[in-house]
């Protein structure tokens, strides 16, 4: 049992990620129509804004302390970052440590903004061209933007910890009644599924109750009629895209520390985030969510030991394969509406 | 002449031109030159991927040229091919005749599962089955099948390998019965070097062939079925038309001429590994498709040698070569200017792939061959021949 508990824990955060990505793209191809396959690279500029935050954090400069002398017996040189330099030392060492969730802060604005400017500048224009059309300039961008990530950071992963509260696990076992230490489980783990239950909840109570919500809402079921009584849909749409970008560099910050970002995460995120959104159901955004976290932890259960035994090889293809499975015997996905993209 | 109209008989020429006079017309300028070193393009290991790659392009214009089915997965079919070709070159002999074969049936049977599969669906739908497939092909190549693919030190022939036809005086690298693939005549003529490899003739008769193959099935009647499921599924299912065989057919053909050259990759050099078959491998055969003009005939084998020169060229160019063009310029300039291109040389060629692709895109949906038929239609030649043959019109 607590095994069993384990792997549903350990599904949650990668769930979580996929949720969040699927999500995004959900809401894009609901209302826009069109089919991001950059959307993975929005997801690892995200994660790269939080090792930018981190790098500005602990730009220091250098002081010779002739007080002290280091073991050459030459004065000692000291590294004082700038933020403990301007802040005070309790503050700027507070900042490096919270670096990554102050990312958060930036990546809002800023994904509002590359959203924004995507799909105003190049994705417009791509509406009335056919569907392989916009799949492959989406494409050419997310090779142009992980190409650029290479070119400034590098190819290598690069480490980027959570804060030193959430370093370390914590015993959800004891919780629930088990014994001590049988099911402990990282912090920041924990952190992440938080964050993304509540951006998700963010997302779903904005189309739900907001006014702007509905209106996206009834634009995505009729974008004429919407457009017919005289409501500026496309302006709204534009908003809707940079949301979806927002909530992909969120989920890219907080997805940071679990997994050191590279130049090729996007494209890795991305691959199983379009799976989980054609299981979920083209279109249906509760069903992309569903479908993420139900992925992540079917994942996990096939990666342990019991089942790798009895099925070898199964953790790396069983998500492809549920794929193949719904699309062939449930086209529209679990919860995609009868009768949208099902041919 | 051959079964074509004199249009695509003369283009059929020509193809056969370039493809066997490669080595003197990729090396326009003297080979110890400085232009020569950057530019030149006609050494036999470059020559080969342009005619590989070339007949790649091919096969997955035969799909997406002529049914508008965007498969993201073709790599898997060039990857399982290479992977038979090895294992005949460990089982029988080195003699590359069944090994191409072998790749060409095994190929063909995997695009027959998967194609079954995938085209029972249809746009983003299909562009999503095949990527799947693709990335289980490479997950499993890795994981569970090391005993087939050898994992990640690729799968390649050792000296312990049964080899059961091997002659005693048998050549031990791929042969053609005896022919080696890398043995070379080189022909000096006063600065000029043209090498004539053995390995790149197989492959440029190949090439010919798949060639002459795609003008047949471009025009025949398969052809005229495929494009009118392109322009309307649903109203060739009205009249009655199942199209499900004429899919499957195209699909498994395309799959094919991906296990053709995947064989021959292995033919050139007996080693491959499942890298072949990862994503990015699949996105650029869409991309040289693409970049030369999908649903024409030409097009993707101009696509295929154009990134293939491409990368070569930019991957090869070096700060200090463009210190040495800018060195006119006054100091700051040079630098600045070296500065503004660094990122898109050298490591950074699929940087300058991805703008090229996006521009040809946003800007040239059809291609360089639409490109091309541009500047043409601007100087006023050809504008009937143009309208009137709707084959080299781009996919829209």
């Amino acid at each position: 049992m607590d095994a069993f508990i384990l792997q549903i824990l350990n599904g949650l955060d990668k769930g979580s990620a996929y949720a969040l990505i699927a999500l995004g793209l959900t809401l894009i191809f609901g209302t826009l129509g069109v089919v991001n396959f950059a959307h993975g690279a929005l997801f690892m500029i995200g994660a790269f804004v939080a090792v930018t935050m981190q790098k500005l954090f602990s730009l220091s400069f250098l002081t010779v302390d002739d007080t002290q002398k280091d073991f050459l017996g030459n004065p000692l040189k000291v590294e004082t970052p700038y933020v403990e330099a301007w802040f005070g030392e309790n503050v700027g060492n507070w900042l490096q440590d919270w670096s990554v969730p102050l990312a958060i802060l930036v990546v809002i604005p800023f994904m509002f903004f590359l959203g924004f400017v995507l799909e105003r500048g190049l994705i417009k224009h791509f509406y009335k061209r056919p569907h392989a059309d916009q799949i492959l300039v989406t494409f050419g961008l997310a090779i142009v933007i992980g190409e650029l990530i290479k070119a400034f950071y590098g190819a290598n992963p690069i480490q980027t910890p959570p804060p030193s509260t959430f370093i370390g696990t914590v015993d959800v076992g004891s919780w629930l009644g088990f014994e001590a230490n049988t099911i402990a489980y990282p912090t920041w783990r924990i952190v992440y599924f938080a964050f993304s239950a509540l951006i998700i909840a963010g997302v779903f109570a904005f189309l739900q109750f907001t006014t702007f919500g509905m209106v996206v809402r009834a634009g995505m079921a009729d974008r004429e009629t919407v457009g017919m009584l005289g409501i500026d849909i496309d302006k709204r749409f534009t908003f809707m895209f940079g949301l979806a970008a927002a909530v992909a560099g969120m989920a890219g910050v907080m997805y940071a520390p679990i997994l050191s970002p590279h130049y090729n995460i996007g494209m890795d995120f991305l691959v199983l985030s379009f799976v989980v959104v054609v299981v979920g159901g083209m279109g249906s955004l509760p069903g992309a969510v569903l479908a993420g976290f139900m992925l992540g932890i079917l994942q996990s259960f096939a990666s342990m030991n019991e089942v790798k035994a009895l099925l070898p090889g199964i953790d790396q293809i069983i998500i492809y394969l549920v794929a193949i499975i719904i699309l062939l015997t449930r086209p529209r996905g679990l919860m995609g509406r009868k009768g949208v993209m099902e041919e | 002449m051959l079964g074509l109209n004199s249009r695509d008989f003369k283009l059929f020429i020509i193809v056969c031109i370039m493809a066997l006079a490669a080595p003197i017309l990729l090396n326009p300028f003297p080979t110890a030159s400085a232009l020569g070193e950057s530019f030149n393009a006609g050494y036999p290991a470059l020559m080969q991927r342009f005619v590989i790659f070339g007949i790649l392009a091919i096969g997955f214009n035969i799909l997406f040229g002529l049914t508008g089915y965007l498969s993201f997965g073709h790599a898997a079919f060039l990857g399982i091919g290479s992977y038979a070709a090895v294992w005949m070159f460990k089982l029988l002999s080195y003699n590359v005749v069944p090994a191409i074969i072998l790749a060409v049936i095994v190929a063909g049977l995997f695009s027959v599962v998967i194609g079954y599969v995938s085209l029972r669906r249809s746009g983003i739908y299909f562009s999503i089955l095949t990527l799947a497939f693709a990335q289980m092909a490479y997950q499993l190549a890795y994981s569970v099948f090391t005993p087939l693919t050898n994992g990640e030190t690729g799968l390649q022939v050792y000296n312990d390998d049964p080899q059961i036809l091997m002659g005693a005086g048998d050549p031990t690298v791929p042969h053609f019965f005896g022919i080696t693939m890398n043995g070379q005549t080189q022909i000096d003529v006063s600065g000029w070097s043209f090498v004539f490899q053995n390995g790149y003739y197989l492959a440029a008769i190949f090439l010919i062939a798949s060639f002459y193959l795609s003008i047949r099935i471009f025009r025949s009647p398969m052809g005229l079925m495929l494009r009118a499921i392109k322009s309307n599924q649903t109203r060739m299912s009205y009249v009655g038309l199942n199209t499900k065989p004429y899919m499957l057919a195209a699909f498994v053909i395309s799959g094919m001429y991906a296990g053709l050259a995947g064989g021959l990759l292995a033919a050139m050099d007996p080693l491959t590994g499942a890298e072949r078959m990862f994503w990015t491998a699949s996105g650029e055969i869409v991309v040289m498709s693409v970049l030369g003009g999908v649903g024409t005939l030409i097009g993707p084998v101009l696509g295929a040698g154009l990134i293939k020169y491409l990368e070569n060229i930019v991957s090869k160019i070096n700060d200090s070569v463009l210190h040495n063009w800018f060195s006119f310029m006054p100091d700051f300039m040079d630098n600045f200017m070296v500065t503004l291109i660094h990122p898109f040389i050298g490591k950074g060629w699929h940087l300058t792939l991805g703008l090229l692709f996006m521009a040809v895109i946003i800007f040239l949906p059809g291609g360089l061959v639409q490109g091309g038929q541009k500047i043409m239609a601007k100087f006023g030649r050809n504008k009937n021949t143009d309208a009137k043959d709707g084959a080299d019109t781009p996919a829209e």
